[in-house]
């Protein structure tokens, strides 16, 4: 983490607030506290954020500000947090069938990893992933604390179509696929919940910043009631405050 | 042919992975909703290289403007960057690129689709947005909605002694260095600034790709994946410069070298793949000024005074890179200017534009009153 932070301009309409150099949830936790706080005080000519692992990208409209008002602004509220006190994160439980046609891979990054597919499940489900942030495609999250026993090399051939939902892991990440895409990582289960909606409101099941937890479906059985309450609008994820 | 429905963009969903989308040549279009008296946030449609076969089943008015894509209407050639009123059964037609690839059509009251995540913008990867999320295809029908004015639209000028935008075919692009210029050496920068690069063909509304010399890192292509600024020059680790445009996904992880300027991203989306751009380094506030001044334009058409029911054919009239007004045998002033010094009994060379064709000619000035001849 930085002492201060770095304003790297990007072009005339952005700017990058950059506040560490590394994959770290301690820095990203401090760029999701600085958007919120961009946000809540509505700071003069920003028209969108896009927090990263380690750094805010500020878009601007230079007809309503400067960028030495913008830049005064935002040094302001990364060293003087005060003012509202934050929202706790959010922990967003996700149901997922592990294995069977849903995750094709688990048996094999079971057996990379020197473990029963049951164990895989276990560390793979008691853990809360932080969204990093978001990209690639609408809706999918960069998630950071895979346990590091279930790190597994991606295909070396990517598949042709990978189903939405999908729920797969690729070295030291894990993942949801928001669209049906082609895709190297190795499948290890599917969520019936819909992860973005265009029309939706929120349009998109996660935001930077977030945590998840992926919660085990019992069956077949259990992920089709799941995925008939999703088409017909009456389910719910579970989301509560983080601890 | 790729014609899609887009307007300034889809801000506010970037955090959530939803590019922004929009039109790649946003002066182009803000500028012909200003003509037929739109938002600014109307959307048009963006027609790329060939342009549609466009039918209208009402009475309107229209402006194209950005590329010259040879627009006829009914026929007749179509003068661009002004409004025209356009009857039921019109027919807009194009007839080959001749300066720039992207066209802009802006119909009174603006397309009316059904606005998704704040805008009606098109993206077709996501396949949301804009008509069905698609480009058009032959046999769509599109509406459009009310216009703002109680009465019907009020179609708008071009401001005095504004001279509309051409392309050509080598394009100087200005950019900022950074984000991550500092993942590059100074003959890296050298060779970012120093050489002329050709837009490949494996370009699209997501980037241009740049053939020739390859730009080195100092250590490595890759950075911690952070936010995809409009315009960013990145270099992946083969060397070859990609700049993001509209399209572009939200996050990447490939040093970006610079960024190019607001005011020149729509001109060099006009770049044809073939042609040439150079780059040349400005600083952010060059950058603000020149947002300023594009602004002002577009604010000059929005207030200024309404076009008349039958234009004129819009004549301008540049001496050595001077705007001139232009006055006929009574008078009357044929397109009005911004003065410049006075220059007498003198022959220039002179460069004309009547209704979308080009003239050159020598022209004598004299001083006559306050007004040039």
């Amino acid at each position: 983490m930085y002492e201060t932070p770095l304003f790297l301009p990007a072009g005339d309409q952005a700017l990058v607030v950059e506040l560490g150099d590394a994959i770290d949830a301690g820095v990203n936790r401090r760029v999701h506290d600085l958007a919120q706080r961009v946000e809540a005080v509505e700071v003069a000519g920003v028209v969108d954020l896009i927090p990263a692992y380690r750094s805010l990208l500020v878009q601007y409209d230079a007809t309503t500000t400067s960028l030495a008002a913008l830049q005064s602004s935002l040094l302001k509220l990364c060293s003087d947090p005060g003012g509202q006190p934050l929202e706790r994160p959010r922990v967003v439980h996700i149901p997922t069938l592990y294995g069977g046609e849903h995750g094709p891979d688990l048996p094999y990054v079971a057996e990379q990893c020197g473990m029963t597919t049951d164990e895989v499940v276990r560390v793979h489900s008691e853990t809360e992933y932080l969204v990093h942030m978001m990209g690639f495609t609408p809706g999918f999250p960069y998630l950071g604390g895979l346990d590091e026993r279930l790190a597994t090399p991606r295909l070396a051939t990517p598949r042709q179509e990978i189903p939405a939902g999908s729920v797969g892991i690729a070295e030291s990440q894990t993942g949801v696929y928001p669209f049906a895409s082609p895709g190297g990582w190795r499948l290890i289960g599917r969520t019936p919940v819909t992860m973005f909606d265009p029309v939706g409101e929120p349009p998109s099941l996660l935001a930077a910043g977030d945590y998840v937890r992926f919660t085990p479906l019992q069956s077949e059985n259990d992920y089709a009631e799941v995925r008939g309450r999703v088409e017909s609008g009456e389910f719910q994820v579970t989301v509560t405050a983080k601890q | 042919m790729l014609t899609t429905v887009q307007d300034c963009g889809r801000y506010g969903f970037q955090r959530f992975g939803v590019p922004v989308s929009g039109a790649l040549d946003e002066f182009a279009l803000r500028f012909a909703n200003a003509l037929v008296g739109n938002d600014d946030g109307a959307a048009g449609l963006e027609m790329t290289v060939v342009g549609p076969v466009a039918r209208f089943l009402a009475d309107t008015w229209i402006a194209v403007t950005g590329a010259d894509l040879s627009p006829k209407l009914d026929g007749e050639p179509l003068p661009q960057w002004r409004a025209t009123r356009v009857s039921e059964g019109g027919e807009l037609t194009f007839h080959g690129m001749r300066d720039g690839m992207r066209a802009y059509l802006a119909v009174a009251g603006g397309l009316d689709v059904p606005v998704v995540m704040g805008s009606r913008s098109t993206n077709l990867k996501a396949r949301f947005g804009g008509y069905e999320g698609r480009r058009l295809e032959k046999g769509d029908v599109l509406s459009a909605l009310p216009p703002r004015g109680e009465d019907g639209p009020v179609p708008r000028r071009l401001p005095g002694g504004y001279i509309v935008p051409t392309y050509g075919e080598s394009h100087e692009i200005r950019v900022v260095l950074g984000p991550q210029s500092d993942a590059f050496g100074p003959e890296a920068i050298a060779t970012l600034l120093e050489s002329s690069f050709e837009i490949s063909l494996d370009s699209d509304r997501m980037g241009y790709r740049l053939d020739g010399p390859v730009i080195n890192h100092k250590q490595g292509p890759d950075i911690v994946s952070d936010g995809n600024p409009p315009g960013a020059v990145q270099v992946p680790g083969d060397g070859v410069p990609t700049i993001l445009l509209a399209d572009r996904g939200t996050t990447g992880g490939y040093a970006k070298i610079a960024t190019v300027i607001t005011a020149d991203l729509g001109r060099l989306a006009q770049a044809v793949p073939g042609q040439t751009v150079v780059f040349k380094e400005v600083d952010v506030e060059e950058g603000h000024r020149l947002i300023r001044e594009n602004e002002a334009i577009l604010t000059a058409i929005e207030s200024g005074p309404p076009a008349a029911e039958k234009s004129l054919p819009i004549l301008s009239v540049v001496v050595d890179g001077e705007p001139y007004e232009v006055v006929d045998e009574e008078g009357k002033p044929v397109a009005s200017s911004e003065a410049g010094d006075p220059a007498s009994a003198k022959r220039h060379s002179a460069h004309a534009e009547v209704g979308g064709q080009a003239y050159d000619f020598e022209v004598e000035i004299r001083r006559d009153g306050e007004s040039r001849t």
